[in-house]
């Protein structure tokens, strides 16, 4: 495949306008699926959760999951949206066979959530509204994996496996209005956005909203006008963004692609594109075509849905706070600095960090943990910190460096065991015989070790000259394998000094 | 007065993943057409003022509570499949992605 040319994000910039839209997918975390009873879980055998409306058989009917209503409601207030009177379902049609039906239903003339804004602060505290068009219900489409063919990509391959456990699985689809004057901070903005809106849905209990697991989708559009122009240019559609930092790759990159074709003079192809993580560009998908004509009316299988007033104050009233004002609340509570705050606000590490809070842990060393070595370990993987490790598992972590039985350095052996599969934290210490010596009597031992070797050391710390610790401290800790406590080390050391 | 074309039933066609010869086409073209004009007399009486009758009982709300039910067996969902492999269905691959 060809490479794509582009052009310096600043160039692209100096010479056009981009304008962003975003869909979001969010699978709701409820127990049974949209329309039918069949368990809502990840991970079960293929082809296990599902009944017979999953398969779209004869004879069946859809009936809709008060939940998943009640849970759409709810986000779609937090979006600052307007919720429906009456809302209605309709059936978008289309042959891939992710769907048995050959139809999805989904909504369309009246999603149940409509107008709307959500605030999005930037790190450089810039705040953004970003206009909410919609947000409606629908359900997840099956699972195909591409096999035979290179790689397991769509391209050459000979045949697809279809799992339907995901079929009918509750989403939301989250659509904005187009976002205009994000400007050099669009790639910023997308990655923002998303953040919020995966903050929102977890805070709101509605979904796990693990991007890693499919339960939260992004699709960004992007299009560029020239400087001056009103119209709007052609958009591209970018799908497979499965984490906050490949928003913000793909957006970049699909504003530099796009510069450096209309700058030579071409033009757009409105198209979907696929984002690739490993080599950080996005490829042609399908074009738009005929192919996108779905047909869609009214579903007749499915009555409206009018949720009441008294329902959706009702909702209202149990809202948890906005993000924007829980930030401001979040940061003074666990006294970070504006620049430590900016830090956790840009890995998008809020939720986990309130999380590890909440599991015991201060905040301090909450910080830490997942805007230091977890999120260094994810960036070298390529993927979200979140991802890594379970809020508990760093709790109990920072737990051990706090009772003493874990020294930092030793801790992020621990995370790193932890995230390589190898157990809760605590298994990790065992297995790894981690802990801290603090048997006084090993560490005299190795002490008095180190002087033997070094004698004209307790001399000099008997003048004064404390900076010669250093030396034993150094030793006794090689000894130990790191797994000393060095302040300890160097009270013992003073000692001994004393002594005699 | 029909807007049913030849074009246009060769894309209905295409979308619905059936294939039509020449023949077919033109007599669809002019049956879907009768249907269409028939059809079309509605709206001469059809006012702004007359509700969608996409669901004409007054009913709302059929909801049903979020508890778990029964379930088919692996076995019973891919009891008709033609192909299945490692639990799942097998079909051809499709040049194209999801939706």
């Amino acid at each position: 495949m060809a490479k794509d040319k582009i052009l310096s994000f600043e160039r692209a910039l100096e010479l056009f306008e981009p304008v962003l839209g975003f869909e979001v997918h969010i699978e709701l975390g409820t127990k049974t699926k949209m329309f039918s009873s069949a368990p809502n879980e990840f991970g079960s055998e293929p082809n296990t959760n599902i009944t017979p409306v999953d398969l779209g058989l004869p004879g069946t009917l859809p009936v809709v999951n008060e939940q998943a209503v009640r849970y759409s409601i709810s986000l779609g207030l937090a979006l600052g949206c307007e919720i429906a009177e009456t809302s209605s379902f309709a059936r978008k049609n289309y042959f891939y066979p992710d769907m048995t039906k050959n139809y999805q239903i989904t909504q369309s003339d009246q999603p149940i959530a409509y107008d709307g804004s959500v605030e999005v602060e930037l790190a450089d505290g810039t705040i953004y509204h970003v206009p909410i068009e919609r947000a409606h219900m629908e359900e997840d489409a099956g699972k195909l994996t591409h096999v035979g063919g290179s790689a397991g990509r769509i391209q050459g391959a000979s045949a697809s496996l279809v799992d339907y456990n995901r079929a009918g699985v509750p989403l939301v689809e989250i659509v904005t209005r187009p976002i205009f004057g994000a400007e050099h901070n669009a790639p910023e903005l997308a990655k923002a956005y998303v953040a919020v809106v995966r903050e929102i849905a977890i805070s709101l209990g509605i979904s796990e909203a693990r991007m890693e697991r499919g339960n939260l989708r992004c699709d960004a559009n992007v299009s560029l006008r020239p400087r001056g122009q009103e119209k709007l240019g052609t958009r591209t559609e970018t799908k497979n963004v499965n984490s906050l930092r490949s928003v913000e790759r793909a957006v970049r990159y699909e504003i530099q692609r796009q510069a450096a074709i209309l700058e030579a003079g071409g033009t757009i192809t409105q198209e979907t594109r696929h984002w690739h993580e490993d080599t950080g560009t996005t490829s042609a998908g399908r074009p738009k075509s005929d192919a996108d004509d779905y047909r869609y009316f009214p579903e007749p299988d499915l009555l409206p849905v009018v949720p009441g007033r008294e329902l959706i104050e009702q909702l209202r009233s149990e809202l948890p706070e906005a993000p924007a004002a829980r930030n401001r609340r979040l940061k003074g509570e666990w006294g970070f600095t504006d620049l430590e705050f900016q830090d956790v606000v840009n890995g998008g590490l809020l939720a986990e960090i309130s999380a590890t809070v909440a599991a015991g842990a201060t905040a301090q060393a909450a910080r830490k943990w997942w805007t230091g070595e977890i999120s260094r370990i994810a960036n070298t993987q390529g993927v979200d910190a979140a991802s890594l490790i379970s809020p508990e598992n760093v709790a109990a972590t920072a737990k051990l460096v706090e009772a003493g039985t874990l020294t930092d350095k030793l801790a992020r052996q621990v995370i790193e065991g932890v995230i390589a599969g190898e157990g809760s934290p605590q298994e990790v210490v065992d297995a790894r015989g981690l802990a801290v010596v603090s048997d006084d009597g090993a560490l005299i031992a190795a002490i008095d070790e180190a002087l033997a070797a070094q004698p004209d050391i307790l001399e000099k710390l008997r003048e004064g000259k404390v900076q010669a610790a250093g030396a034993v401290i150094g030793a006794v800790m090689k000894a130990m394998k790191g797994q000393a406590d060095a302040a300890r080390v160097r009270e013992l050391l003073l000692e001994r000094a004393a002594q005699a | 007065m029909s807007e049913i074309t030849p074009e246009l039933v060769t894309h209905l066609a295409s979308l619905s993943r059936i294939d039509l010869s020449p023949d077919e086409i033109a007599s669809l073209t002019t049956e879907l057409g009768q249907i269409v004009d028939s059809i079309a007399k509605v709206s001469e009486v059809a006012t702004a003022e007359v509700p969608a009758t996409s669901h004409p009982i007054p009913l709302t709300n059929a909801l049903r509570a979020d508890v778990v039910g029964e379930t088919l067996t692996q076995e019973q969902v891919l009891q008709n499949a033609p192909e299945q492999q490692d639990g799942k269905f097998v079909v051809t691959a499709i040049l194209g992605e999801e939706q």
